[in-house]
């Protein structure tokens, strides 16, 4: 019998422990070599745009700075962050590297991964406010040149709507009175979202209706600040009304993943879809829909937006080619860029202050909510997910039990406020 | 017979011994020395002792974490244990009979999964038990128990073990091969003689195969282990890094990827990963050692 000992097909995982030590290695072997002069790479995590960076704006770029070759090589999103840092690590990256916002970048520019972009041609064109999520905390070093920004609200299903004499809803109450409508009818599930990859609970539901209650920016810097605290009623008020939206969820949500929710939506089977707008591109075409804000309280109320500076665009230190990566950056930094960028990629909107016009009725719907309500970022990114335990993974569980009735607003208010004040000094 | 001189000895031997060390040896020392380590902003390392172990098994925020990962571990053994290998056995059996009809056909159908990547597996099972498109609720629908069905991928009550049960369904056809080929070697003459003594099928199978063999048994008993233990790749692909819903269906390997490499916004750090590494390494050297201790040196074996 000794002989079969080694009989294959056992997942003989132990390259888990060879990953702990040659981390650079591994990375070396997904990363593919090193770029040379005339030769750049892009890291990204937008996997969807891949068509058309390779078909619109690399072609773009090129006609204008003949003999540098451009690849644009994405990692899906959810192991962008760790995949990247491992390669910067080892060397092995590409030299334009696309930026998250805040602290994942900040951690690989005080890392010494990054270069300083401060008066690099293209950094002109934008507003100190759009560079705030890719500067250091004292504001002197911005180390990504910003892209763009995506919005928060719902699509709805204009044909759902009609059938059912339904109108987009202004108030808390009216939403209700609305998903109550669509659930009494029978025919569609009202709210199409699932749990299944926690993340849209947080990042889309949660930081995306929340801002009505805590004010926006005004509570997200009285959390920076100590002054407030989760558990106080501004916040616990939007997990509350979170899980009063999880009985409109699709039957078995808590195992339906983002994809089955585009699909569901897609397929008109839903009636409102709470909605990033990056999600525009994937249903124009496919369904007639229409946005809303996300819904105020109460009547008369102040209205806010989470406006998330969403994605920048740094230079590898370590890169072969700076030169040609800074004519890349004033590039990205141009009128050209801007339009190209927020009309073709639709559902991201330029950061930059040249003046675009945009083309999708949707897009320019979710761009013109920042002239009637106040823009803020996604309340946890800015400083709030520093410490231990992560403050964004915590929330994506949380928020997830929410909504698959796990967990009560308070308690969730709770958990989230104990390992906060853990590590975080203004607030213990 | 000529004498192995002691160069002839180095150079046979170098190849091996050079290449197991650099790509097993010492990538495994490297990580029980990173553990022993922390690294700040800047990335400088500092030597800190056995302070990231005390973090991992003491601190509330990382060793809740850390213990619910490692029974949720257990557990996925036990079903394995439980389920995998028994089925593996009984199968296996069934085919070693003389004159069971089609049983090459199975014995293919079932080994097949084995040879499948793990990521296709898990979409497939994704799609199966999908409450929205799956055929899971209709296929129980035809037997009348539709209303029996439920979103397992997404419920904390249930996650691990429908996770567990497309594992065993994948690795099923390994004990059962291993085992198959120990039956088949169990000789002719034994089990005729036994036959002739007018022993029933029942009693030759307790009495006489399953005796011999225990060795076999064994040696799969301590490769679920090992695989088990460092399980990542099922989970990982079919409920991402975070292994939810509230982590019931985290294992250690999920927990040391989060850790090592970090997931969104967590930022990974090495010297804590090689930390949980080595606490793997750890349990399942225990593991092992303690099946040699206890089991394989009390195992008789039948010069057969």
């Amino acid at each position: 019998m000794h002989n079969t000992k080694k009989a294959g097909g056992f997942p003989f995982v132990k390259k888990l422990m060879a990953s702990a030590t040659c981390a650079g290695a591994l990375a070396m072997a997904m990363a593919g070599g090193h770029a040379q002069a005339g030769n750049l790479t892009i890291e990204s995590w937008r996997v969807d745009d891949l068509q058309l960076w390779q078909d619109v704006l690399i072609p773009a770029f090129q006609k204008k700075n003949p003999g540098i070759t451009v690849k644009f090589s994405p990692t899906a999103p959810t192991e962008y962050d760790s995949s990247l840092a491992a390669r910067l690590a080892g060397g092995t990256a590409g030299d334009l590297v696309a930026c998250r916002p805040f602290d994942v970048s900040l951690s690989l520019y005080n890392k010494g991964h990054l270069e300083k972009l401060d008066g690099k041609s293209g950094m002109e064109f934008f507003a100190p406010a759009a560079k705030t999520a890719w500067q250091s905390d004292d504001g002197k070093d911005t180390f990504c040149m910003p892209i763009a920004s995506v919005i928060h609200g719902f699509f709805y299903n204009t044909k759902i709507f009609k059938e059912l004499n339904l109108e987009p809803p202004k108030t808390e109450a009216e939403f209700f009175k609305l998903l109550d409508a669509v659930k009494a009818n029978g025919k569609y599930t009202p709210l199409v979202m699932g749990t299944s990859e926690q993340w849209e609970s947080h990042q889309v539901l949660f930081t995306g209706i929340g801002p009505n209650y805590w004010k926006g920016e005004e509570g997200r810097k009285a959390l920076i600040s100590g002054k407030a605290k989760f558990t106080d009623p501004q916040f616990v008020a939007a997990w509350e009304y979170e899980a009063k939206l999880a009985q409109y969820l699709p039957k078995g949500a808590s195992a339906q993943t983002y994809s089955d929710s585009q699909n569901m939506f897609a397929l008109g089977r839903g009636a409102v879809y709470p909605a990033g707008s990056w999600d525009i591109a994937y249903f124009n075409g496919k369904l007639d829909m229409g946005a809303f804000p996300p819904p105020v309280p109460k009547a008369g109320d102040a209205c806010y937006i989470s406006d998330h500076n969403d994605i920048g665009m740094g230079v590898n230190k370590k890169s072969k080619n700076k030169e040609d990566a800074y004519k890349f950056l004033a590039w990205l930094g141009s009128q050209e860029f801007a339009d190209l960028y927020t009309n073709k990629v639709t559902g991201f909107f330029s950061l930059s202050n040249h003046l675009i016009s945009v083309k999708d009725p949707i897009a320019k719907q979710m761009i013109g909510w920042r002239k009637g309500c106040a823009s803020t970022i996604r309340v946890n990114s800015q400083i709030l997910n520093r410490g231990t335990p992560s403050m964004e993974n915590e929330m994506w569980n949380v928020n997830a039990q929410v909504l698959n009735g796990k967990l009560t607003p308070k308690d969730a208010a709770a958990k989230i406020q104990a390992g906060f004040a853990k590590w975080y000094k203004p607030q213990q | 017979m000529k004498k192995v001189r002691a160069w002839q000895l180095l150079v046979f031997l170098a190849p091996a011994v050079i290449i197991y060390s650099m790509f097993s040896a010492l990538p495994l020392a490297d990580t029980l020395r990173l553990g022993f380590y922390t690294s700040n902003d800047a990335g400088v390392r500092s030597f800190v002792g056995l302070d990231n172990y005390r973090t991992i098994l003491f601190d509330p925020d990382w060793s809740a974490a850390f213990w619910n990962a490692m029974w949720n571990n257990i557990k996925f053994f036990c079903i394995h244990m439980a389920l995998q290998n028994p089925i593996g056995l009984l199968l296996a059996t069934l085919f070693s009979l003389k004159g069971l009809r089609g049983a090459r056909t199975y014995r293919t159908l079932i080994f097949l999964p084995t040879l499948l990547s793990v990521v296709i597996i898990g979409f497939i099972w994704q799609l199966i038990l999908s409450p929205l498109w799956g055929v899971g609720e209709k296929l129980m629908g035809l037997v009348g128990l539709a209303d029996w069905f439920g979103p397992w991928l997404g419920q904390e009550s249930t996650a691990l073990l429908t996770l567990s049960l497309i594992s065993v369904w994948q690795y099923i056809g390994i004990p059962m091969m291993l085992i198959y080929a120990a039956l088949l070697a169990v000789p002719d003459e034994v089990l005729e003689a036994a036959h002739a003594e007018g022993a029933s099928g029942l009693r030759i199978f307790w009495q006489i195969k399953l005796p011999l063999i225990y060795p076999t048994l064994g040696l799969v008993t301590i490769l679920t282990f090992v695989a088990n233990f460092n399980a990542f790749d099922l989970i990982y692909s079919v409920k991402g890094a975070l292994a939810g819903p509230n982590y019931s269906a985290d294992l250690l390997g999920t927990y040391f990827y989060r850790t090592f490499f970090g997931y969104q916004a967590q930022i990974g750090s090495p010297t804590m990963g090689a930390a949980v590494a080595t606490l793997m390494f750890l349990v399942i050297l225990a593991g092992v050692g303690a099946y040699f201790v206890m089991v394989q040196r009390r195992l008789t074996r039948y010069a057969l």
